[in-house]
């Protein structure tokens, strides 16, 4: 089943610097993306093409590595290597800045909402990661700090359902969080990567998780069922089931799991955009076969950081590159 | 491609004509290096007053180009530093990041490494000289990104 990958549009975002990030809404009807250029540029559709709704231009110093939705799609965090994360509020179509989340003692690489939208995690070339509560009345209070790694940690995801936290580092780690007696600890170490692992994705139902890295590789981890039930409840245990070697030519900056149709895809420092989809997943869970179903050599004319599928929109993929451009994609798994 | 180059190359050998064609594609190797030598040559040190060329910090054996295909090379530089002092190797190394990043006029990719040997932590400072994140951060810190300027600029920049 071979597939394919359709331009629609091809977007110079952030002239003239680097495009780290783009983030779609959870309606997917906006795209937010930032860069080295210090600002983020909200995106939105009219007719046919997307154009720039909002630039917010001011909130940062120094380069913005990544930026995130509240789950409700009412807020938008941007982490910055300025060391701080904002926290902007929508209004209509404008973006306000409600406040600002400093502690971090250097760049801050990531940020990201737990599905609930009470809790919020960033992490920093630091080497930590700090859970974040935020209340009803939009206040913000840092709750944990956790010093798993030991260095520089690049990537912070939530569990699509649980109140789990994964972090990927340049330590070539994978720490896998969770709440015990209302502290954040590191419950599970995943190591396998030969270099930094710079992305990580949980699948749709949050039974594995997939990392990227410099080495070239995807692994794909997956929980361990402790088969005697007599597990502790606290414990985490995750074990390597794949590792997709040989496709990527270069280091790979970003992976992303599509909620909607559970294909895979891969933003690499060859330029190019990979779709992998699973082989008949019931053969045998605890060893899956993902196969290469759609490959991009020249997805961009530099570096691919950032690779989003629409949360809405099966198929839609959003890629943005060094040169500053963003790409929106259309994906057919059969063509 | 290579699948395509490789059958030409078969033929070509039958016509006494392979032999040519990978001169052909060296010399073309050889020149490219030359080119990026050129770039990083008049790179001052950061601590002597002189150029990296003038202490042996780089040579022209130490660029080796591949081609990538479509006209993009992958660029592989192995540099030696003076002294085995940590920060100053990868102070060398990002200012030949950002000088190739500026003044290179076709598409690449690139590699730098400390040449073995030469240094106790050379796994530590390759792994950060190459890692396109902590340059970008490192540049963005004004006393660092100082020093890197007056090391690349040419004096009638």
């Amino acid at each position: 089943m071979k597939g394919a990958l359709e331009l629609l549009q091809r977007v110079s975002a952030h002239p003239d610097a680097r495009c780290w990030c783009v983030a779609w809404s959870p309606s997917g009807t906006l795209l937010a993306s930032c860069g080295g250029d210090c600002a983020i540029k909200i995106w939105g559709k009219e007719g046919d093409s997307w154009e720039c709704k909002c630039v917010m231009a001011d909130g940062h110093q120094r380069t913005v590595r990544t930026v995130a939705w509240s789950p409700c799609g009412k807020y938008l965090a941007s982490a910055s290597f300025d060391a701080t994360t904002c926290i902007w509020k929508k209004t209509n179509d404008d973006f306000e800045s409600l406040t600002v989340l400093e502690g971090h003692e250097n760049e801050v690489k990531c940020v990201t909402w737990a599905p609930s939208g009470n809790l919020l995690a960033t992490c920093s070339r630091d080497k930590s990661v700090w859970i974040w509560e935020v209340d009803e009345e939009d206040e913000y209070e840092c709750v944990s700090v956790v010093n798993s790694h030991t260095q520089d940690v690049k990537h912070v995801v939530w569990h699509p359902t649980q109140e789990l936290l994964a972090s990927a580092g340049y330590d070539n780690k994978v720490c896998i969080y969770k709440e015990v007696d209302d502290d954040w600890e590191c419950r599970a170490t995943l190591e396998g990567h030969e270099s930094t692992v710079w992305s990580l994705a949980f699948d749709p139902e949050g039974q594995r998780l997939a990392s990227c890295s410099d080495d070239r590789t995807v692994k794909i981890w997956k929980k361990s069922t402790l088969g005697d039930g007599e597990s502790d409840s606290s414990d985490e245990s995750w074990k390597c089931v794949c590792t997709l070697s040989g496709f990527h030519g270069r280091t790979i900056y970003d992976v992303a799991w599509c909620r909607l149709t559970g294909a895979l895809a891969t933003a690499c420092g060859d330029d190019g955009v990979r779709v992998f989809k699973e082989e008949d997943p019931t053969v045998d869970p605890e060893q899956p076969v993902f196969f290469m179903s759609a490959h991009l050599p020249k997805a961009h004319g530099q570096d691919v950081n950032c690779v989003s599928w629409n949360p809405k929109e099966a198929g839609l993929l959003a890629t943005c590159s060094d040169n500053g451009e963003f790409a929106i994609w259309k994906y057919n798994s059969d063509s | 491609m290579e699948l395509v180059s490789g059958l030409l190359s078969g033929v070509w050998l039958l016509a006494g004509l392979s032999d040519a064609t990978e001169d052909k594609r060296s010399k073309k190797m050889e020149e490219k290096a030359l080119e990026v030598y050129d770039v990083i040559r008049t790179i001052r040190d950061p601590e002597k007053p002189n150029t990296l060329e003038e202490l042996d910090v780089v040579t022209e054996k130490c660029v080796e180009v591949q081609e990538l295909g479509d006209d993009e090379y992958l660029i592989i530089i192995k540099f030696s530093p003076t002294v085995p002092h940590c920060s100053l190797a990868t102070l060398i190394g990002l200012c030949l990041q950002v000088k190739l990043q500026r003044c290179l006029p076709f598409k690449h990719k690139l590699e730098i490494y400390i040449t073995e040997g030469t240094h106790s932590t050379e796994e530590d400072i390759n792994k950060q000289i190459n890692d396109k994140e902590r340059v970008a951060a490192a540049m963005e810190n004004p006393s660092l990104r100082e020093i890197v300027e007056q090391c690349v600029t040419e004096p009638d920049d």
